[in-house]
């Protein structure tokens, strides 16, 4: 037990001090990288509660594709020297004082949510319920997920499908000049057109490609 | 303070998610930072269901996270896609000069 809680207090200040990491620094790039840790410790964490399924899940999902994909996008519009200084704008420093006025509230908000929610009084015991079925999480994940929730799996892959036509469609751009073999054309190609029988004088010669 | 429960996860959540809501506020110049505190966000939102699902013994806040789960890469595809075209038109993708819909 003094195991988990050593484990649980490592992971989060890591993901919590990367987390303002984030938002803060002044380089992109650094931005992403900081991301790329907090969910590897985020998904540390749900693996140690006993969520393996998502943790490994957030580790594909997220590290191997949402923040290389960011990467990708910072270096190809090269926002690495746009710097990203929030405090030190001169500009637009009227809203900073009520941001974190708003972020505060939100903040003790939430905390006095999870305190009533905890000292309600009818409230069933959570204190040590763990799973304590023989199967793993990923195969009872498995046996609901394909039951019970199936149509909203297959309209999360409707989603996911639409998110690419529309990534697709939004930065597909037709260049000029660029010469593109086209399949139709050279497969409906007749012999009528591509070859011509031609009747030969004698010691003249024929000229084509006129 | 030392035995782990629902509550501590459910403040880590609540840590993650103002961090994110502050970058989102605060952030004056960078919108590709701004989607990466959406993802913060989201991932606030995964730690709340993850530890409930645990705690309360009930798969469902599980197979909800992993629906949360694509609709943010959905949601980060879709965002880098638009900057990418606004940076193509308009050549910055700073938060203060994107103004064209300011009437």
């Amino acid at each position: 037990m003094i195991a988990h809680t050593l484990f649980f207090y490592f992971f989060s200040i890591i993901a919590v001090i990367s987390a303002i990491m984030v938002t803060a620094s002044k380089n992109t790039v650094h931005s992403v990288f900081f991301l790329i840790l907090d969910f590897i410790s985020i998904s540390c964490l749900f693996i140690m509660i006993g969520a393996e399924f998502l943790g490994m899940i957030m580790l594909i999902v997220y590290v191997g594709a949402v923040a290389v994909l960011f990467l990708f996008v910072v270096m190809m519009l090269n926002v690495a020297q746009q710097t990203n200084q929030w405090f030190l704008s001169k500009t637009s420093s009227n809203h900073i004082p009520i941001g974190l006025i708003i972020s505060a509230i939100i903040f003790f908000e939430l905390i006095i949510v999870i305190g009533g929610w905890k000292y309600k009084p009818k409230l069933t015991n959570i204190d040590q319920q763990q799973f304590v079925t023989e199967i793993s999480n990923t195969h009872s994940l498995g046996q609901v997920l394909y039951t019970d929730y199936i149509h909203v799996f297959q309209m999360s892959g409707m989603i996911l499908l639409i998110a690419m036509i529309g990534a697709i469609v939004l930065t597909y751009r037709q260049r000029e000049g660029v010469k593109k073999q086209s399949y139709v054309k050279q497969i409906s190609r007749e012999r009528s057109e591509g070859v011509e029988v031609l009747e030969v004088p004698f010691n003249k010669g024929v000229k084509i490609d006129d | 303070m030392i035995e782990i429960g629902l509550g501590h996860y459910l403040t880590l959540g609540a840590v993650i998610f103002t961090i994110g809501v502050i970058g989102i506020f605060l952030n004056r110049k960078n919108i590709i930072v701004i989607l990466m505190s959406i993802e913060l966000i989201l991932l606030a939102v995964n730690i709340n269901l993850v530890s409930f699902s645990i705690f309360l013994n009930d798969l469902a806040g599980q197979v909800f996270t992993l629906f949360i789960l694509t609709v943010a890469a959905a949601e980060a595809a879709i965002g880098l896609a638009i900057i990418v075209v606004y940076y193509r038109n308009s050549g910055t993708i700073r938060v203060e000069e994107i103004d064209q819909l300011k009437g």
